[in-house]
């Protein structure tokens, strides 16, 4: 059992290995700008314009 | 349009772009993540209702929060079929409410599902460790969340699509349980009558404390639905949030109506309202009691899977509210950072991954549980009020919504007041934790207003294109 145990810690850490790289190898290639230049409005801005042409009485309830 | 195209390195002369979620979800995969998240609460919690209002105690517990949940549906679904973003309340409740608000929603949301994560994984610990002693819970912990965390920083649409399959064959697991009980020929293998029964100079099992018991079992009656109203999470990955959010919350909650009620009537047609009231694994213990072994390592299998679909909504929605906060700067801006290749809210899911394995580490299952049910309960005495001036702001002719919620304001009215009878159910059960989070939440607001707010670019935070409100 005990080994069953170590298996698990050593899937747990090499997961948490990978996603600690990979974020590294992120930080270091691109530019922080890039990587928080994410918008909250733009989606909104298209869900109305699709709104607009697809429901001139809006949505059912 | 938000550019898609990942940028690399060798990029750095071509024009600026710009990073977004991707936009890949439909109404399976917003079903997937709030069925998911809930369905754990038919395998196990809800039995405590029996404890306290016992059989018929617990099957009002089951409607009356079925209710409750209804009303936090609806309102939901119009709400976010116009704040289509990343955050769900949180971004409602900016626009609609103002900062301080959202960023306790937030605060709710993220500690609502870091808990109920941790407390998932603790439970798969407990389960794994039930085979075997020489099976330590913690490692299983600790793996839940790193398998669940790696699968979410990969992308959301495995992460909901693989939710998807486990928590469908959650559901089954339980139908499975209902049909080999043979539910159609009772007292072959359930007991309805003769467990509902009253023991000659013994308690009613029907109501043993009347309807103050009744209002005891309150608190726990939410555990069928708790989580439901984090569909909204995911509204800026839909490809069509006003389609997608109001069908996959709809159909969540009527699939868990069903579940609940189907759990409610075949664990009390098989297990004694005493050992139900207390059982850790009341389905399973159901499945014990019909003597078939293919029904308990059916519901085993369940037990898990529901557990695991549990976890891995709660890290999707949780890493949607941090990073939603990020992005307003609301907490550092870096949180708000995109995986340029997977589109995933990376960093707040990898900050977040620490956070649930140190309250999975501390094994207080009954703690992190309750503390995640007076976060919901906290969000569900604001939505009410964020509804009522969301149409008071913008009337039905100032926006278009995808989801109109029927007679208004009623459901705002029932949700108040059944919210508001929960919290006092939650105070004679568990007055030191409310009133702990409730101080905790309080001084997290005087930090926010104190000093937070004064880096948040109010110039950048409203970034809707709404029309003015009404009376502005």
């Amino acid at each position: 059992m005990m080994w069953i145990n170590i298996g698990a810690w050593a899937i747990s850490a090499v997961l948490l290995g990978w996603l600690l790289f990979d974020a590294f190898r992120i930080e270091t290639s691109y530019d922080h700008d890039l990587l928080v230049s994410s918008v909250e409005g733009e989606i909104e801005k298209e869900i109305q314009d699709h709104m607009h042409m697809q429901t001139p009485a809006g949505g059912g309830s | 349009m938000a550019t898609e195209q990942v940028v690399g390195p060798a990029d750095a002369a071509a024009p600026p772009q710009r990073l977004s979620l991707l936009r890949v979800l439909g109404p399976m995969h917003v079903w997937s993540l709030g069925t998911g998240i809930v369905l754990v609460g038919e395998f196990m919690g809800w039995n405590f209702t029996v404890a306290k209002g016992g059989i018929f105690g617990a099957l009002v517990a089951c409607w009356f929060s079925g209710i409750l949940y209804s009303c936090v549906a609806m309102i939901d679904s119009e709400v976010s079929s116009t704040v289509a973003s990343a955050g769900g309340q949180y971004a409602q409740a900016k626009h609609i409410l103002g900062p301080l608000a959202a960023f306790n929603i937030a605060l709710f949301i993220i500690f609502e599902y870091c808990m109920l994560a941790a407390g998932d994984a603790l439970v798969i610990g407990a389960i794994i460790n039930s085979l075997s002693p020489g099976l330590s819970p913690v490692p299983y912990v600790v793996l839940t969340i790193s398998f669940l965390a790696w699968l979410n920083y990969r992308g959301v649409h495995t992460t909901l699509t693989f939710n998807a399959v486990i928590t469908a064959l959650a559901f089954i697991s339980i139908i499975v349980l209902i049909v080999g009980s043979e539910f159609w020929n009772p007292g072959s293998i359930t007991q309805t009558t003769l467990l509902a029964a009253q023991p000659p100079g013994g308690v009613d099992p029907k109501m043993p404390y009347g309807w103050l018991g009744i209002l005891a079992a309150l608190q726990f009656g939410i555990w069928y639905y708790l989580g439901i109203e984090g569909t909204c999470q995911t509204a800026e990955e839909c490809r069509s949030a006003p389609r997608a959010l109001p069908v996959g919350t709809m159909s969540g909650l009527i699939t868990l109506l069903v579940a609940a009620t189907l759990t409610w009537y075949i664990c009390t047609s098989l297990v004694n309202w005493i050992t139900l009231g207390s059982s850790v694994y009341p389905l399973y213990d159901a499945a014990v009691n019909t003597g078939k072994r293919y029904l308990v390592v059916t519901l085993w299998i369940g037990t898990v899977l529901s557990c695991l679909a549990s976890a891995n909504g709660c890290i999707n929605d949780a890493s949607r509210a941090w990073f939603a906060m990020g992005r307003d700067q609301f907490i550092p801006r870096w949180f708000g950072g995109v995986h340029p290749r997977y589109k995933t809210p990376y960093r707040a899911i990898l900050f977040l991954v620490p956070i649930m394995i140190a309250f999975g580490y501390t094994g207080l299952l009954d703690q992190v549980i309750t503390f995640s049910i007076i976060s919901g309960c906290l969000i569900y005495f604001i939505m009410p009020l964020n509804m009522i001036r969301f149409r008071r702001l913008y009337p039905m002719d100032a926006i278009r919504r995808g989801y109109i919620s029927p007679f208004h304001p009623m459901p705002s009215i029932v949700l108040f007041l059944f919210v508001l009878l929960t919290f006092v159910a939650l105070y004679f059960g568990y007055w030191r934790n409310l009133v702990a989070a409730l101080v905790f939440y309080s001084l997290c607001s005087v930090w926010f207003v104190l000093h937070r707010f004064q880096y948040v670019d109010r110039a950048k935070l409203y970034t809707m294109p709404w029309p003015r409100p009404k009376g502005y």
